[in-house]
């Protein structure tokens, strides 16, 4: 075991003495960045479809809306985020004459796709409260939007928290493809490392655990919010 | 006040309503009651346009609400609606139920008014502080009549049946509506709470609010209601005062249903 512990001193070395936890905290933060905004874009564009999704349609706008939202969800179900980000950067970005750094792009690619999964998450999750919830809304003269913002949405997310959960958590990991669009993440940080000394038994280990220990982490937070989350619930 | 037109209702191919008209006054305390399956339920739902009615006219307030361009909300405002099955908010306080509605319908005006600098309007002078004061001290006055003040601050989840339905109650009242519609408010209850709700309602009907009353409870038809509906078949087959209606029935199928549930 020699060899692994002269593979370890190298590490280290590169680590400590070459300022390779700069790339790794930069890179940890890229990861997080992305992660992070694009679900929140995520659950944006998601509530918005899921609640198109659940409208009652009768008019046209609805139903056009409706169209948009199936289409949109089966675009971006259908092809590999990969594709996605190269055809967002190589291809829509030029055509649209915008720059874009690769953070920018991942989050923005990332918000797009989990919000085609994350709106069919809301909807099982809308689907799963009470209709009788937006029937009180709307008796007492609350708008459509209104009942679902303030009553129906808030007992949906609380119904699909730990499916939310697994979505954040698949997102962070999904991210470890963002050196296709030349964003410096988790992964880039480490193969930094492991080129800069030939060596990458070591680095890809330590980039595995820290994985491992943000997800887990998230696991916690979720279920403390789960937690904070059950106030309503018969409890006395 | 409300003034029904040969209302009609269909599901698909399905006949559930065949042209009702009835006029209904305030201060009148209207049962309507019927077999299950007679429609009653959607005569209801269809006079605040829970469903839309597929035909006819309901003039409320000089409107007629089943035209689909007219704004609903504004007419459900001045509508409240009881639930069979309570549908309390439950991700909201028994104090915020009670006061959500007002409180946002009453915020939203008042930022109308100011956007259109309506200084006239009395929304222009309040504030949003104001608002919630006025509707949390008038929550608490509605908590206080049912005798459930101390429940203010827990989940509907901890009450029990006749609590809920009290709550939805008051929650109706909270808006000032001109009419309250209650479908059928008693029938998802234990057979003890059911005297609380009704008394409630009785309450109500001594202080001349309007209800209309889809209901299993003969008695208390007869006790409360001026005016009574038998609706069979999506029509209505007979009407009249209680005392007509109970003492003397004239339609064979409202003969044969009192027979059955008297």
């Amino acid at each position: 075991m020699g060899n692994f512990e002269q593979k370890v001193e190298k590490f280290i070395e590169i680590f400590i003495e070459q300022n390779g936890y700069v790339k790794v905290l930069e890179g940890l933060k890229n990861t997080l960045i992305i992660a992070v905004l694009g679900l929140l874009i995520g659950i944006v564009i998601g509530t918005l479809i899921a609640t198109v999704r659940v409208i009652p349609k009768y008019k046209i706008l609805p139903r056009i809306l409706n169209g948009f939202c199936s289409f949109y969800v089966g675009l971006f179900r259908g092809t590999p985020i990969v594709v996605q980000l190269l055809v967002f950067y190589y291809v829509m970005l030029p055509l649209m004459g915008v720059h874009m750094t690769g953070v920018q792009v991942a989050i923005w690619v990332f918000g797009l796709n989990s919000g085609a999964y994350i709106s069919e998450i809301m909807r099982s999750g809308i689907l799963s409260v009470d209709p009788g919830q937006m029937e009180a809304g709307r008796a007492v003269g609350l708008s459509f939007g209104t009942t679902m913002m303030k009553i129906v949405i808030p007992q949906a997310v609380k119904n699909i928290l730990p499916t939310l959960g697994n979505e954040f958590i698949a997102l962070i990991k999904e991210t470890s493809v963002v050196s296709f669009v030349g964003a410096a993440d988790l992964y880039v940080a480490f193969n930094y490392i492991g080129s800069n000394s030939y060596e990458f038994m070591v680095p890809y280990l330590v980039m595995a655990m820290i994985y491992i220990v943000l997800v887990l982490l998230i696991s916690l937070g979720i279920k403390l919010m789960e937690r904070s989350l059950r106030k309503s619930d018969r409890r006395n | 006040m409300i003034d029904v037109i040969n209302l009609t209702k269909k599901f698909n191919d399905l006949n559930v309503l065949n042209g009702i008209s009835v006029k209904i006054e305030k201060g009148d305390i209207i049962c309507v009651i019927g077999p299950s399956g007679s429609g009653k339920s959607t005569f209801l739902r269809c006079l605040n346009c829970m469903e839309d009615p597929t035909g006819g006219q309901i003039i409320f307030n000089n409107v007629d609400i089943a035209d689909t361009k007219v704004d609903i909300n504004i007419h459900r405002r001045k509508m409240g609606m009881v639930f069979q099955h309570f549908n309390l908010f439950n991700n909201k306080t028994v104090i915020q139920n009670i006061m959500l509605a007002p409180v946002h319908v009453q915020v939203k005006d008042m930022k109308k008014a100011k956007r259109k600098k309506l200084k006239d309007d009395p929304a222009y002078n309040t504030t949003k502080a104001e608002i919630i004061k006025n509707a949390r001290e008038n929550a608490i006055k509605l908590l206080e009549r049912i005798g459930l003040a101390d429940k203010a601050d827990v989940y509907p989840s901890t009450l029990s049946g006749g609590q809920k339905q009290r709550v939805a109650i008051v929650r109706a009242l909270a808006m000032n509506p001109d009419v309250i519609l209650f479908d059928e408010p008693t029938s998802a209850l234990d057979p003890e709470m059911v005297g609380e709700v009704l008394d409630l309602m009785k309450s109500l009907a001594e202080d001349f609010m309007t209800m209309i009353i889809v209901t299993h409870e003969m008695g208390f038809a007869r006790e409360v209601a001026n005016k009574i509906l038998f609706i069979d078949e999506g029509k209505i087959l007979e009407s009249g005062t209680p005392e007509e209606f109970f003492g003397n029935p004239k339609h064979p199928r409202l003969k044969e249903f009192l027979s059955k549930v008297l």
